[in-house]
């Protein structure tokens, strides 16, 4: 039984609260000036991650959380993040800013990263809240020949620390899983509650070590499968009216045909 | 994207689980408690708390003047010819109107004061208010003009049976310009509703404040509400522009100017943000709106002193100077009720005798994170500040921002709050807080059960603008707590130079202590100028001055 290497993918998206806006080409959505973040899902991944090493729940250790983010240059700021929450160190691959990857080029990177770093526990989020994909994770389990559990939202180590039993919420209720390790594992809101970044482990962030790659020393390209046609916003949802009184509510309703 | 929405509440409800049991609980989700912490408030204790006691009750010295009409039929029928609609009248007189219809314009926002009103009207235009308060005036009755009735000094509520005039139906925004940043809107206009207007087009209300989600513009000039962002924008005697207001005789004030400078005579607009309603009604505002900063920054810092509290105050002001919108003070006392209400995650690991929230805006994210980085680098190398957090994302924020607008709704969960909001010179600031405790655990006033009124001592506040909230936690409120707070309070106040009322007003609270803060000539020319607009005295009687 080994101790555990883990890596953690993480995005840099468009802040969830924030409402994205469509660009005037239809193209995309404004990115310029809005404010980014971390992908929600991603930050409970490194939570995890972090939890899994501090209550040692598996009994040979963590050994190193390494989290990796495939993005243009400013998503060094969600690594450092990912470092102040409690991850090692950090690999940014870099992409130009406007430049997207599709999830397969994202597993395939992701691959050369588990190769290259040792891997054997990949935790990542089930979807970014950006494209919706939620392809990643099963595309990398896929290409690793590994176990995967998706939409975690508990995680427990068994049978020595060889296997990893994993709880997800489906619908009507829950269901468990079990598989050995190395695995890839997409985690679900309800798994934790992410922790705020202290200052002295922000500060502490600054100096942990961050590389920077290219795609092509991973031997990954950006092949694009898709054409994206249009973008559109949601249909504007009708207003309500107000009504005055009872009186107008019920004029209002026959109006509709609604009584 | 299409999950964005749908995920929203969903990371709320993991970011807090187990809090959505009670009606409560919807504060506590960081997403929600920024707008929602005044609007659910009614709600929760309505059935919480017992009834509230009659003002008449409390203060049985103050004896309903008779030189006041009793409302008749006749003068209902008066004011239903001029407001047309059923909806616009709440009629108890000619009618029955059941208790719970009539209590959210009897009972104030703490459910301390609770007026005998009979009669609500809520005109939906300035003609009609002129109308009404013409008559009034002629009749002698009296009124009492009411916003989104938050008020914290019993001042938008009636004593014995004046006529609220609600301005509820008078919300329209009436103009903005894009250029200059112009807003001009109807008196009844909700605080948040005009905000989340300016900020489809970029820009920002002056003011904001926790009762946002209910607090109408209209009383917020009335009762010149200070809020969390005075450091930064300013005080509303600088930012409205101008104002539409109606005397008592029907005279319509018309200063609306849109204009930044007029040096043209008296600014009697003036008196009309802070007067709350005791001289005329306001219609309408026009108020000079900033820029929305497109960055925004906070940090919770805990530290082991009040000094060091100070220090870091400096500091900020000195490093973060132009980026810097709020500097909020909590003491471990608020932050454990709050904690002990909610059942929240703490901010910091570990409790810290005093916590500061420092936000910061400006137009450069990146510039502003890492000026705020420098400065939070440089307060803890130098060990000014124990510990701290940095919020990483817009929900964060929230839920940081949420620890310090969730005092004043968590402190009232026992049953009640005595509530002193005063300006104290810096350095003083908090003494006054642990003298207070002191006092109050002395006369053994403070426990854990039942048997004792005071459940906490806390102090909070608008650090940046040394604006102190000393609040007493009650399970009810009684003489004892009463004996010891006052008039200590006020006297230790005034010996410090401070203000008994630095944001809140005078209302029927602070109406007898204005003389801590003012001399016997300010007072005596203030009731001139009272005299000369309200000659009958039937704006908002028995208060103020
Ligand atoms: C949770 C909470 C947080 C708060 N935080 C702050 C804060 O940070 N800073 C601060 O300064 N205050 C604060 N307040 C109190 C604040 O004064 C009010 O919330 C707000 O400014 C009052 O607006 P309103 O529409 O509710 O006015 P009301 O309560 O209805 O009225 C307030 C006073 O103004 C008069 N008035 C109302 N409308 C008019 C009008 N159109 N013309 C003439 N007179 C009128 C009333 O007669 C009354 O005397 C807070 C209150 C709550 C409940």
């Amino acid at each position: 039984m080994s101790a555990l290497r883990i890596l953690v993918p993480i995005k840099r998206v468009i802040d969830y609260a924030v409402k994205p806006r469509v660009n005037k080409a239809q193209t995309g959505v404004d990115t310029a000036g809005v404010k980014h973040s971390m992908n929600p899902f991603d930050e409970l991944s490194v939570e995890e991650s972090v939890r899994i090493r501090e209550k040692k729940s598996h009994p040979a250790g963590v050994d190193d959380i390494c989290v990796v983010s495939a993005g243009p240059p400013k998503s060094d700021a969600i690594l450092r993040t990912a470092m102040a929450m409690g991850a090692d160190r950090g690999i940014l691959v870099d992409v130009k800013e406007g430049e997207e990857l599709e999830p397969l080029a994202v597993a395939k990177l992701l691959r050369a990263v588990v190769d290259r770093e040792k891997s054997n526990l990949v935790i990542l989020g089930k979807q970014s809240i950006d494209d919706d994909a939620a392809q990643t994770g099963q595309m990398l389990a896929g290409l690793l020949g590994w176990p995967q559990a998706t939409q975690a939202s508990e995680v427990k180590f068994g049978d020595e620390g060889t296997s990893v039993e994993v709880t997800k919420e489906v619908d009507g209720g829950v269901e468990t899983v079990r598989a050995k390790l190395p695995m890839v594992i997409t985690t679900d809101l309800r798994l934790n509650e992410p922790r705020y970044a202290s200052l002295p482990n922000i500060m502490k962030a600054k100096k942990k070590p961050l590389v920077k790659m290219s795609l092509s020393d991973l031997g990954v390209a950006n092949e694009r499968r898709l054409k994206i046609v249009k973008v559109t916003e949601p249909a504007p949802r009708q207003g309500g009216g107000k009504v005055e009184d009872v009186d107008g509510l019920v004029s209002k309703l026959k109006e509709l045909g609604a009584i | 994207m299409a999950c964005r929405s749908r995920l929203t509440p969903l990371i709320r409800r993991a970011a807090a689980p187990g809090l959505l049991r009670s009606a409560t609980a919807a504060n506590s989700v960081p997403c929600a408690a920024r707008c929602i912490s005044s609007t659910a408030a009614r709600h929760f204790r309505g059935s919480a708390l017992r009834r509230a006691k009659f003002t008449t009750d409390t203060y049985p010295e103050i004896k309903r003047d008779e030189r006041f009409s009793h409302i008749t039929a006749e003068h209902v029928a008066f004011f239903k010819g001029i407001l047309g609609k059923e909806s616009a009248i709440l009629d108890g007189v000619t009618a029955e109107v059941s208790g719970d219809d009539m209590e959210p314009y009897n009972m104030d926002w703490m459910r301390k004061y609770q007026g005998h009103c009979k009669l609500v009207l809520k005109p939906g235009s300035t003609e009609e208010v002129s109308k009404i308060l013409k008559y009034c005036n002629d009749n002698m009755l009296a009124v009492v003009p009411q916003g989104g009735n938050t008020g914290l000094v019993g001042g938008s509520v009636p004593v014995f049976d004046e006529i609220v005039i609600n301005t509820s139906r008078m919300n329209q925004i009436r103009f903005f310009d894009d250029v200059s940043g112009v807003l001009v809107v109807d008196a009844g206009v909700v605080l948040e509703v005009a905000d989340q207007f300016l900020a489809e087009k970029g820009y920002i209300f002056p003011l904001d404040l926790g009762a946002k989600g209910s607090c109408h513009i209209g009383g917020n000039v009335a009762a010149n509400a200070g809020g969390l962002r005075l450091l930064r924008y300013g005080s509303l005697h600088g930012n409205v522009l101008g104002i539409e207001a109606v005397l008592p005789d029907g005279t319509i004030v018309d200063d609306l100017s849109r204009l930044r400078k007029n040096n043209t005579g008296y600014d009697l607009k003036q008196l009309f943000i802070g007067g709350e309603g005791t001289i005329g009604m306001v219609t309408a505002v026009s108020i000079h709106c900033p820029q929305r900063s497109k960055a925004m920054n906070v940090a919770f810092l805990g530290a082991d002193s009040f000094e060091k509290i100070q220090q870091a105050f400096r500091e900020a002001k000195i490093q973060l100077g132009e980026i810097l919108s709020a500097f909020e003070l909590m003491d471990s006392y608020s932050q454990n009720l709050v904690h002990t209400v909610r059942q929240n995650k703490r901010p910091l690991e570990g409790e810290y005798p005093f916590y500061c929230l420092i936000e910061t805006s400006g137009s450069n994210s990146e510039h502003d994170a890492e000026k705020l980085g420098n400065f939070l680098e440089d307060v803890m190398s130098k060990e000014i500040i124990a510990d701290g957090v940095l919020a990483e994302n817009e929900t964060q924020i929230k839920s940081l921002w949420a620890q310090r607008e969730g005092i004043p709704e968590c402190l009232g969960h026992w049953g009640g709050v005595y509530k002193y909001d005063l300006s104290i010179p810096l350095g003083d600031l908090y003494k006054l807080v642990d003298e207070t405790r002191k006092r109050i655990e002395d006369a053994g006033l403070k426990g854990d059960t039942d048997d004792f009124p005071v459940v906490d001592v806390v102090g909070y506040g608008h650090m940046g603008d040394q604006n102190l909230h000393l609040n007493i936690a009650v399970r009810r409120y009684d003489k004892r707590v009463e004996e010891v707070l006052e008039p200590f309070v006020y006297e230790w106040t005034g010996k410090v130079n401070g203000s008994i009322s630095a944001e809140h007003g005078l209302g029927i609270a602070k109406k007898n202590y204005i003389g801590y803060s003012r001399s016997e000539t300010m007072v005596g020319l203030m009731k001139q100028i009272k005299n000369l607009y309200d000659p009958n005295g039937i704006m908002n009687p028995y208060k103020y001055i």
